[in-house]
């Protein structure tokens, strides 16, 4: 087991704040944040490349603090396609092999499997910049996995790949990650879907901080706070101000929702979180369409209601115009109740 | 339009070319000549315009009024620039790995200005050290010596291997260097399995310049010997008497530039930065 226990780092782009976690063996943990939340810093303190300022840094008990990056039994995928460029690829997944003192039969007999398994059979006497940017990133990928390393660390492997190389190895990963099965494995990633996909748990992080920790499931039915529920989907979940007044919550001046769902607290100001898929076209809510975008098959709708702006997820290609006005509905079954301070106070009349 | 664009451009270079070459070939006719035919105008074309001579090339194997023998200049120089070259881009190497890989911090004092001090030393006019390395080389007993050119030309070369070299390591990704250790190397191992093997061009660029600083020296060369360990430039010099004789001197020019255009075509190769193509993005 890894334990990040009260850890900080005086990095001075992006400082980690006192990070507890308990990582268990065979998990995979997926790190979700925006460019900036601290992934990178946290993955490189875990592999000793930056020093840590407070706290402890446990694997199984002992402390890992002192000792040095080539010991520390972990292997690392990196955002960019980092490989040796004077090694073919052969020499450059048998390289860590090679380090812990196989011999060169040994070491290119097991290199040569994890290509295999990356998809690289055939590749192995060519050099990395042969390769086009998704086999650079395979042959890395096989790099780390060909050792079976304890805790295998892999930042943002998918970020520099374009569309469809992406989706082609986030779908070949679940198989690949299988060869470390008994290790620790930290992912990270700015994209929720990602780390909804990958992870048994998922951690959260916002400007050098672990916001939220626990099945991606269980986050993002219940965000802890404002921040996580903007960060768990894309589109994002719209936060907007609302009010408490009589057993009706309030959004603006005009609009009254009810739901017999929501347990709604006592009178007073609240946010509300109202997940894309939750608005679609069609209702008694009038809004005016700022920016329409397609990804995919959907329609992403950013619109203005006279409460505040919302982004709102459409099936299908639509057109909308700037400043057209629609008429929209809202499923009040899965907004989001924050209290003032950002923290969730949703109650469902379900959950009992 | 391109075929006028084709003759303009093969013009030029051609015209560039004979610039570059010219001095060249008029050294190559000119160290076949003797006196006569140097002194009596312009004649380049051997056999018809001048009777070709050895006279210029074997002066400088003969010794005593004959001419001077330039082999132990030649060997002398070879030993100083290349021992120089050597151990000045292996301390520079070492010196700007550190300062591109690591902070280093006494009071004010940060890389920058570490770097900055090396590159110093070339700022300054070589006349401010000639004083006081002739009086450190007196007190080393290594004046006119081989080994007290060396110590010098190291000072003089070490700023430029650390310079160009600092440069270069900045333009290698400093996850290569981390990679290694994650893989399962030292600090140092990472530095000599992976991050030199993936600086040929730099080493190659840096060795160069040293090769030429160090080669065609004069001030420093003629300053610190006198008549037992001569260097080329100095050597040259002596040539000179009341009558120059300039097929001696082309000869000598010659022989002089060959080693390091001998060497510049051969590591030409090695310069390309495209080794690090693609190896990370």
């Amino acid at each position: 087991m890894l334990s990040l226990k009260n850890l900080s780092t005086a990095d001075r782009k992006r400082p980690l704040s006192n990070l507890d976690a308990d990582l268990k063996s065979g998990k995979i943990y997926t790190i979700l944040g925006r460019t900036g939340a601290g992934k990178t810093e946290l993955l490189r303190a875990v592999m000793g490349l930056d020093d840590i300022s407070g706290g402890h840094l446990e694997l199984d008990g002992q402390d890992l603090a002192k000792r040095p990056v080539r010991k520390r039994q972990m292997s690392m995928v990196y955002q960019q396609f980092i490989n040796y460029p004077h090694l073919t690829v052969l020499k450059n997944v048998a390289f860590p092999l090679r380090r812990q003192g196989l011999s060169a039969e040994d070491a290119s007999g097991r290199a040569l499997v994890a290509l295999e398994l990356v998809g690289l059979a055939g590749f192995e006497g060519r050099m990395p910049s042969e390769l086009s940017g998704g086999q650079q990133q395979r042959v890395a990928i096989a790099r780390a996995i060909v050792k079976k390393a304890r805790i295998l660390l892999m930042d943002e492997p998918l970020a520099n790949l374009d569309y469809k190389l992406r989706e082609k190895l986030r779908e070949e990963f679940p198989r690949l990650l299988a060869q470390n099965a008994d290790g620790i494995i930290l992912y990270s990633t700015t994209e929720p879907a990602e780390a909804m996909q990958l992870g048994d748990e998922m951690i959260v992080m916002h400007e050098g901080h672990i916001l939220a920790k626990g099945p991606p499931e269980e986050i993002f039915e219940a965000p802890s706070t404002v921040e996580v529920a903007k960060l768990i989907s894309d589109p994002p979940v719209s936060i907007v101000d609302g009010k408490i007044v009589g057993g009706k919550l309030v959004l603006g001046e005009t609009v009254l929702l009810e739901n017999a769902d929501l347990k709604l607290p006592m009178d007073g100001s609240v946010k509300v979180g109202i997940r894309p898929d939750a608005l679609s076209v069609g209702g008694d809510m009038p809004a005016t369409v700022v920016l329409a975008e397609f990804s995919g098959s959907d329609t992403i709708v950013h619109v203005t209601f006279e409460f505040g702006a919302a982004v709102m997820l459409v099936e299908g290609i639509h057109e909308f115009a700037p400043d057209q006005s629609i008429a929209v509905s809202m499923d009040t079954s899965s907004l989001l109740l924050f209290s003032e301070y950002g923290d969730n106070i949703t109650e469902r009349r379900s959950d009992g | 339009m391109s075929r006028t664009y084709n003759i303009i451009k093969y013009i030029c270079l051609l015209t560039w070319a004979a610039f570059v070459v010219f001095p060249f070939l008029w050294a190559l006719s000119t160290s076949f000549k003797d006196a006569n035919a140097v002194t009596s105008g312009a004649r380049y074309i051997p056999w018809v315009e001048f009777e070709p001579s050895l006279q210029g090339w074997t002066s400088l194997f003969a010794s005593g009024s004959q001419g001077i023998n330039i082999v132990t200049p030649f060997m002398n120089s070879a030993s100083v620039t290349l021992l120089a070259s050597i151990v000045s881009l292996s301390l520079g190497t070492l010196a700007a790995y550190g300062l591109s890989r690591f902070s280093y911090k006494a009071g004010f004092i940060k890389n920058a200005d570490i770097t900055f001090f090396f590159i110093s030393q070339r700022i300054m006019p070589p006349i401010v050290l000639a004083i006081p390395f002739f009086l450190m080389l007196k007190e080393l007993h290594a004046l006119d010596t081989i080994f007290g050119l060396v110590i010098v030309y190291v000072a003089l070369l070490l700023p430029i291997a650390v310079w160009v070299m600092t440069d270069f390591f900045a333009s290698i990704p400093k996850e290569l260097d981390e990679m290694a250790m994650i893989d399962g190397c030292t600090p140092i191992g990472a530095f000599f399995r992976v991050v030199l093997p993936n600086s040929t061009a730099g080493l190659v660029v840096a060795g160069m310049f040293c090769l030429i600083f160090g080669w065609n020296d004069f001030f420093f060369a003629f300053i610190l010997t006198f008549t037992e360990t001569q260097l080329l430039p100095v050597a040259i010099v002596s040539l000179n008497s009341s009558v120059t004789p300039w097929w001696s001197l082309s000869a000598f020019a010659l022989i002089s530039v060959t080693p390091l255009a001998l060497i510049a075509i051969f590591v030409e190769r090695f310069m390309s930065r495209g080794s690090l193509a693609g190896a990370f993005r």
